[in-house]
């Protein structure tokens, strides 16, 4: 806590572009929930813990019900309103596509706004939004989790009462790098004559756990002759504090991207991070003042090479000799919008690779941003039925488009004792590519 | 409120983590499918037949109202706490399939498996279970015995009773009895399982279901046919079943709900289609081909507009897309849906359409119907905003006339939704005095106190 009273609150001074919206403002969304129970099916938490609090049906009523002042935040309402995973399991699948996220969210900064933040949300808030005391924190070399996921006594005074648990001591978590990514490359590494630019919106995850898939991902980049623009300003996408109701948070790291994506001139906006993806097409656009030009930019890595013709470039090589079996798993933030054909095609067309299709591949991994520190037993739960299926396609790779995914599949598979390795498809394109 | 000696009760028997009485866990028990909404005193999820019995025995004492509640995805309000001392019985931690028992084609399960997750498991050693309500990725099995389910395959394989031979059942004193059993016959005494079978949690709890399995098809094959009247999609369920065709599925959609379909997903169907056929045949593979071309030549002279005939599964999954979206679109019609499911031999069905259509003009509300032609069954949606005076009341005049026109045509209110509250008010327009005592003096008999999901069915009270 030192650390975090020593910060120079630099961001503090920076001018909102962007608001989110409150729980009032979803007040029509929440009548378009018609009590069917479709989300039975397919919530994952609800799937571990089948109580009803748990589906998005039971936490629409509750935000109603919050709403119209007919409950207070009890411990059990906070409770129901941690068990999400905002992973828009049920929005994809719900006949009224209600947008449960956004109001277990909008909710949850309700909760905020009432009774201070959690003191989870509170530790993730302070480190997220300052990128220097997250260097800072990653060159000190200790575990990421033991910093950032700190333990702060029960006892704090702070009011929110979800059981955090924390960072759990049997828990596989990379190790954090020594250097992080955009201290490895400069801000601009120049193309071919006239060519595109691309703009590299790196996100936490590969900036500080997995830079290795962000090397990947430039050499890919590379290997197309484009521009590489890596923005040293760039923030946190906000997908956590999102999760974790830290309003002001969110605000302040939305409107340091805003204000980057405006400032600079390039023609995509390439991220390699599901849920930075979806942080920036979904919580932004539905920001009051988060609209903009650079919405239609943002492309998901694979969709861009994909576009870029890269798979019929990989067709050329020759197929190797001795293969890898290789299945994927699709990240719901990438799911939910649709994008589950690109990354397959880029896995298939790789010279190493024989692909083999995950059943279930779309379920949730049980990550779900700060669901899996709060609720980490569910959220084991909800990963070894993952495992399994892994298992059972008899793949050495779990490949996948997201750090946290990569994480939590690592997690899953070493608790269930299976011996596949999780990784980035950008790690298996960068071994391909010459 | 309850006294807290019951409480205490109810946490000696099933433990204290599954008795729920605070107010976040109430609300979250409060309603199903139906939107209404009643807060119940506790929620209890007991894990054995025995502690359902200790339960009921209880309440017995007590006096207490039970409300046995499956997924909550009823349409009829059949497990919605309607008191306020009530208690919620939730049902879904008896979730194990028991047996399945592959020589004598009998499943045994508890009554919180989900329809889905039992049809699943049954289909991985080559069997079948046909009942599919389109709830079925949710709700649980006793719901659907509870309701007598029925679905699209109904046409060809009857209804969720049709394959209920034995139940485990708590009565509402509290004693445990069996009825029926494994075998494929039995007439020892009153069929009970019948009874019990669309009984709407009324007369007792179901604890087991013994289920009849048929073996898994081997393949299907989708068609969707569309028609330039809706006679002529009615001509042509009759003179498909006269060819001596059962397709497992008749699925028909009317103009309006094309429309909505057509707006909402950009469906690419021509204006002049004004109702819909979604057909499925199945059985052995070779023989697939030919039944779609018979149905094909049998249906051609009845105004024909355009038919696809599904090639691969991917194909046929498009076709059924189309069922699927309805409910969504529906929405951009009005906001509020008034969901009935009368049926009416099937033969009647063009003629049910005009008095709906008539009615809808009469009180100047969309109303758009699709459903199972195959069974005369259809679901009419009456379409209202109710924030806007004076529409509740126009919503309330039509389901009335449109259970009348479905009892004009000897048909009934409802063919698969069951009654609990929303219907109670319209049974006596369907059963007469004298059936409605005699039912009544069965449940009387089974529940002197009348604790066991009580204010359902009845119009007034038992
Ligand atoms: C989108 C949607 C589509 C639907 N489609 C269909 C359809 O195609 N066909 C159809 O028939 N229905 C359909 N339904 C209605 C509903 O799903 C069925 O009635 C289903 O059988 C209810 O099951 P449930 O587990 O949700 O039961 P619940 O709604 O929880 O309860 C229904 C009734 O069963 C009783 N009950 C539940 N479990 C038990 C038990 N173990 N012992 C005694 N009583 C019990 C309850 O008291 C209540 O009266 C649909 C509903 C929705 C929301």
């Amino acid at each position: 806590m030192i650390l975090l009273v020593s910060l120079e609150p630099w961001w503090q001074k920076f001018k909102l572009m962007a608001k989110l919206k409150t729980l009032e403002d979803y007040r029509d969304e929440i009548k378009h929930c018609v009590k069917c129970g479709g989300c039975r099916a397919h919530c994952p938490a609800f799937g571990a813990e089948r109580h009803e609090g748990r589906v998005a049906r039971g936490k629409i009523a509750l935000a109603d019900a919050l709403l119209d002042g007919e409950v207070d935040l009890e411990e059990q309402f906070l409770v129901d309103m941690s068990q999400c995973l905002l992973c828009g399991s049920c929005y994809s699948q719900c006949p009224n596509k209600v947008q449960t996220e956004e109001i277990v969210a909008a909710t949850r900064r309700e909760i905020a706004r009432r009774k201070g933040l959690s003191s989870f949300g509170f530790g993730v808030a302070t480190v997220l939004k300052h990128p220097k005391l997250m260097n800072l924190l990653a060159k000190s070399g200790g575990k990421l989790s033991r910093l950032l996921f700190k333990k702060i006594p029960e006892s704090s005074g702070l009011h929110l009462r979800f059981p955090a648990p924390f960072i759990s001591a049997d828990r596989t978590l990379p190790p954090v790098t020594a250097k992080p990514l955009r201290e490895r490359f400069p801000e601009v590494i120049p193309g071919k004559e006239g060519a595109p630019t691309v703009l590299f919106f790196t996100g936490c995850g590969i900036n500080y756990m997995y830079p290795e898939s962000g090397e990947a991902l430039i050499k890919a980049l590379k290997f197309l002759g484009v521009t590489i623009l890596i923005p040293q300003e760039q923030a946190c996408c906000g997908l956590p504090a999102v999760s974790a109701g830290a309003t002001d948070t969110v605000e302040r790291l939305a409107s340091i991207n805003l204000e980057m994506f405006s400032k600079h001139r390039y023609d995509t906006i390439v991220t390699a991070c599901a849920s930075c993806h979806s942080g920036l097409r979904q919580i932004y656009p539905g920001m009051i003042g988060g609209e903009g030009e650079y919405q239609k930019k943002i492309k998901d890595i694979f969709v861009y090479l994909v576009e870029q013709g890269l798979p019929e470039k990989l067709a050329q090589l020759p197929k190797a000799e001795k293969r890898i079996k290789v299945t994927y798993h699709d990240p719901c933030h990438l799911r939910n919008h649709g994008i589950t054909k690109e990354p397959r095609a880029i896995l298939k067309a790789l010279p190493q690779v024989d692909f083999v299709e995950l059943p279930g591949a779309g379920s949730c991994c049980g990550l779900g941003g700060t669901y899996s520190v709060y609720h980490y037993d569910t959220s084991k739960k909800i990963g070894a039925k993952k495992a399994a299926l892994i298992e059972e396609t008899g793949a050495t790779l779990v490949a996948t488009d997201c750090p946290g995914c990569i994480m939590q599949l690592q997690d899953s598979i070493n608790h269930s004792g299976g011996n596949q390795r999780a990784l980035h498809i950008l790690d298996l394109l960068a071994e391909a590519l010459p | 409120m309850l006294d807290k000696t019951i409480i205490n009760g109810l946490e000696q028997i099933v433990g204290k983590e599954h008795v729920l009485t605070d107010k976040a866990s109430l609300i979250c028990y409060s309603y199903d499918a139906t939107q209404r909404k009643f807060l119940p005193a506790a929620v209890v999820h007991p894990g054995t037949t025995q502690e359902i019995s200790r339960i009921m025995a209880l309440a017995t004492r007590h006096h207490i109202p039970i409300y046995p509640r499956g997924a909550g995805s009823g349409f009829s309000g059949g497990s919605l706490p309607t008191q306020s001392d009530g208690i919620v019985l939730g049902l879904t931690r008896l979730n194990r399939i028991l047996e399945i028992d592959e020589e004598n084609l009998v499943a045994t399960v508890e009554p919180g498996v989900v329809t889905e997750d039992f049809q699943k498991a049954v289909e991985k050693v080559g069997l079948f279970y046909p009942p599919d309500p389109a709830s079925l990725k949710m709700s649980t099995l006793g719901g659907n015995v509870a309701e007598c389910a029925g679905g699209p395959r109904c046409v060809k394989y009857g209804v969720t009773k049709d394959y209920i031979i034995g139940l485990e059942i708590v009565t509402p004193t509290g004693d445990i009895i069996t009825t029926g059993g494994p075998t494929m016959k039995g007439v020892v005494g009153y069929d009970l399982t019948k009874l019990i079978c669309g009984s709407e949690g009324t007369l007792a709890v179901i604890t087991k279901i013994i289920i009849k399995l048929l073996p898994l098809p081997e393949a299907k094959k989708t068609m969707l046919v569309l028609f330039d009247s809706i006679d002529g999609a009615a001509q042509a369920v009759s003179n498909i079943i006269r060819g001596k065709i059962i397709p497992a599925t008749l699925e028909f959609m009317d103009g309006r709900t094309i429309d909505c379909v057509r707006e909402a997903t950009n469906l690419q169907v021509p204006q002049a289609a004004r109702a819909l056929l979604i057909i499925e045949v199945d059985g052995d593979r070779e023989f697939l081909d030919k039944q779609a071309q018979k149905i094909a030549a049998i249906i051609k002279p009845l105004g024909v507009v355009e038919t696809r005939i599904a090639e691969t599964p991917e194909e046929s999954e498009a076709l059924w897309q189309i069922r699927r979206s309805v409910s969504a679109s529906l929405r951009r019609v009005n906001p509020d849906k008034f969901n009935e499911d009368i049926c009416v031999p099937r033969s009647k069905v063009p003629e049910m359409i005009r008095k709906i259509d008539k009615i809808s003009d009469k009180y100047g509300i969309p109303i758009v119907n699709f459903g199972h032609a195959g069974d005369g069954n259809i679901h009419v949606n009456i379409m209202i905003d109710s924030k806007i005076p004076g529409e509740q009341e126009k919503a309330d005049g039509a389901i009335a006339d449109v259970f009348a026109g479905a009892l004009e045509l000897g048909g009934t209110m409802s063919g698969e939704h069951g009654v609990g509250i929303m219907k109670a008010p319209f049974v006596g327009m369907e059963l007469g005095t004298a059936a409605i005592d005699y039912m009544k003096t069965i449940k009387k008999a089974l529940d002197p106190n009348n604790i066991l999901n009580p204010g359902k069915i009845f119009p007034s009270d038992v």
